[in-house]
């Protein structure tokens, strides 16, 4: 009589369990909202906080070159150019070394050097970016006016439009040293992704074009490139990602003015980092503050979808393997 | 037999095979030139590794004494001083943003692996968290600064703390995810024919075995807010004083670095050296301790 009533329903014991489980389920759906409301609070914390300037210069704040706190006259083209600059100029060397490190980790290194030099070039993006900064500025800038900028200044000048791009004090500081410190520090972000992506290239494709008696550049070249140019192109947008939002490293060498009177790459300019870095502090609240806030923005949204845009190349490739495979 | 063929080929056939031969050479050349350059460019970012260590040890290393540790930061051109304060603040805010990001990230990084791998909540956050990941760092510096700051009036070690707290967020979500996703679906199945509930499951089973990568992330998360400077500038401000009181200003060793180095007195600078070496050091040790972890455990 008894072991047909217990039949009926669960041991008592395991009453409390449902609950639990209700519990756990709810706090990891909370944490997951958690990660969205975080996104969503940033952007309209920013678009708040930059209200007053959008109300009082509209989009036209992009593509004015005035910043000016004692007149209280505000436009951000100075940083958006410097910002932009840089990375450009991080790109431009970051992709091709980046390139050549995967290529030698996938297909020249012998095996046991593979492990010790991957980690070596992670750790580079493990360097605080403070420590790039203060190493940029105090060990390599002078270095860089003393090998490059005035040695290229004596051989350009006089020049026309190839001597511009090198004028400015012999001081080392400026976009070109902001960029390649950026370089130093995109490069294993990118290196990592394409070594990443050249392993994920069928075997069979790579001995194939071995087979037909490719060389090792062209099976790398014309095979597997082709194969994982998404991904490459995902691995690039990445470090571009990382070159934009960097602070500190720009802030150290980038010089810090807000004037853009010449083309030179070695002329102190400033990015939109670096401003917020240096001024968001001490600024007075009202337009100051909402200019910088509106620079913030202009930065996070163009982070959002260069990231955004790396992100989706990425699965994409991911995709494509699972339907060829 | 070779010969006998060439030349009953003729001319036209001979410079082809010239012409071929040049081609050989010229593909040859062309990928030496390009494992060259493949070596030069490993050579080319290890020199840049190597260049920074030297320097920040070789400069560092003087200004290691005792006092770096005992005494508050100086005014400039003082005779002494250390970096007391600021090291504290550090240790401080960054061991309680590890220890607010941490069960947030590892719980988001659960319902990742666990309940939302095919939902549309899931894909949205891992999207979103990994656009997160590599953000603007001073971006959460504004966001922390006009809700937290601006609303109290007053930079305090709380606002950086929670500026660092949600750094910390989505580098442990991306590791635990990417951890209890190793864990073989077996193993779930097993736990769950004993009649296990599913928050039992996840607890004893899955995150127990995924322990040691859960913990290689809140390492490389706490390596990569040790360094932070960015978020803390107009969060957490700085301090010349020691404080323990996280509701007003407080200083960090990045910090102080930033406001150091970038002043022309010497006695700053050399103190801004010794600090650099001890984030590099520690930073450094941290990433290595982090992957021999997970390596030793996998």
């Amino acid at each position: 009589m008894d072991r047909t009533q217990s039949q009926g329903r669960p041991p008592a014991r395991r009453r409390t369990t449902p609950w639990a489980d209700t519990l756990f389920s709810v706090l990891a759906h909370a944490a997951a909202w958690l990660t969205l409301a975080l996104l969503a609070g940033i952007i309209v914390s920013l678009i708040i906080g930059a209200t007053p300037a959008i109300k009082q210069y509209g989009l036209g704040f992009l593509w004015s070159s005035d910043w000016d706190p004692v007149q209280n006259k505000y436009g951000g083209l100075v940083m958006i150019y410097g910002t932009l600059m840089t990375s450009l100029i991080a790109l431009v060397i970051a992709v091709p070394v980046s390139f050549g490190i995967a290529l030698f980790l996938t297909e020249l290194s012998p095996a046991w050097l593979k492990r010790p030099l991957g980690t070596a070039i992670e750790l580079l993006a493990a360097i605080p970016s403070i420590v790039y900064g203060m190493w940029g500025l105090l060990v390599f800038s002078p270095l860089l006016s003393e090998y490059v900028q005035q040695p290229l200044q004596s051989l350009f000048r006089g020049v026309p439009y190839v001597g511009a791009l090198f004028t400015g004090p012999p001081v080392g500081i400026g976009l070109l040293s902001a960029g390649i410190i950026l370089a130093i520090m995109i490069i294993p972000f990118i290196a990592s992704v394409m070594r990443d992506v050249f392993d994920v290239t069928p075997a069979l494709l790579k001995e194939s074009a071995y087979g037909l008696g490719s060389t090792t550049w062209e099976v790398m070249f014309k095979v597997v490139l082709p194969y994982t140019k998404t991904g490459v192109v995902g691995g690039v947008m990445l470090g571009l990602g990382r070159a934009l939002g960097e602070t500190m490293a720009v802030t150290f060498v980038i010089g810090n003015q807000n004037q853009l009177n010449s083309a030179s790459l070695f002329e102190a300019a400033n990015s939109i980092t670096s401003a917020l870095a240096n001024e968001f502090a001490e600024a007075s609240e009202g337009l100051h503050q909402a200019s910088l806030i509106y620079l913030g923005l202009v930065l996070f949204f163009i982070t959002f979808v260069v990231l955004a845009c790396s992100k989706l190349l990425l699965a994409q490739l991911k995709k494509g393997e699972g339907a060829r495979a | 037999m070779n010969t006998v063929t060439t030349t009953a080929a003729g001319p036209q056939n001979s410079a082809l095979y010239a012409a071929r031969v040049g081609k050989y050479a010229r593909r040859k050349r062309v990928n030496a030139i390009a494992l060259t350059l493949s070596l030069a460019a490993m050579a080319f970012g290890l020199v840049w590794l190597v260049w920074i260590l030297v320097e920040t040890v070789r400069l560092g290393l003087g200004g290691l004494t005792l006092s770096l540790f005992t005494e508050m930061t100086p005014p400039p051109q003082a005779e002494t001083g250390g970096l007391a304060n600021a090291i504290f603040g550090s240790v401080t805010m960054v061991t309680l943003a590890t220890l607010l990001g941490t069960p947030i990230g590892i719980l988001a990084g659960i319902y990742l692996a666990e309940y939302g791998q095919k939902t549309w909540l899931g894909s949205v956050t891992r999207f979103i968290n990994d656009i997160l990941l590599a953000a603007p760092s001073i971006v959460i510096g504004l966001f922390i600064y006009s809700v937290v700051v601006a609303r109290m009036k007053s930079f305090s070690g709380w606002a950086g703390v929670l500026a660092l707290a949600l750094i910390v967020i989505p580098v442990v979500i991306r590791t635990t995810e990417n951890m209890l996703a190793l864990i073989p679906n077996a193993l779930r199945e097993a736990a769950y024919a004993l009649g296990t509930p599913k928050w039992k499951v996840i607890m004893t089973v899955t995150l127990k075995s995924a322990r040691a990568g859960v913990l290689t992330g809140i390492l490389l998360a706490l390596a990569r807010i040790a360094g932070e400077t960015a978020p803390l500038l107009f969060t957490a401000l700085s301090n010349q004083f020691w404080t323990s009181d996280l509701a007003s200003p407080m200083a960090s060793l990045p910090v102080t670095i930033f406001k150091f180095a970038m002043s022309p007195y010497e006695n700053w600078q050399k103190l801004a050296w010794a600090g650099v070496f001890l984030i590099t050091i520690g930073v450094l040790v941290l990433n290595i301790l982090a992957r021999t972890f997970l390596r030793n455990r996998h």
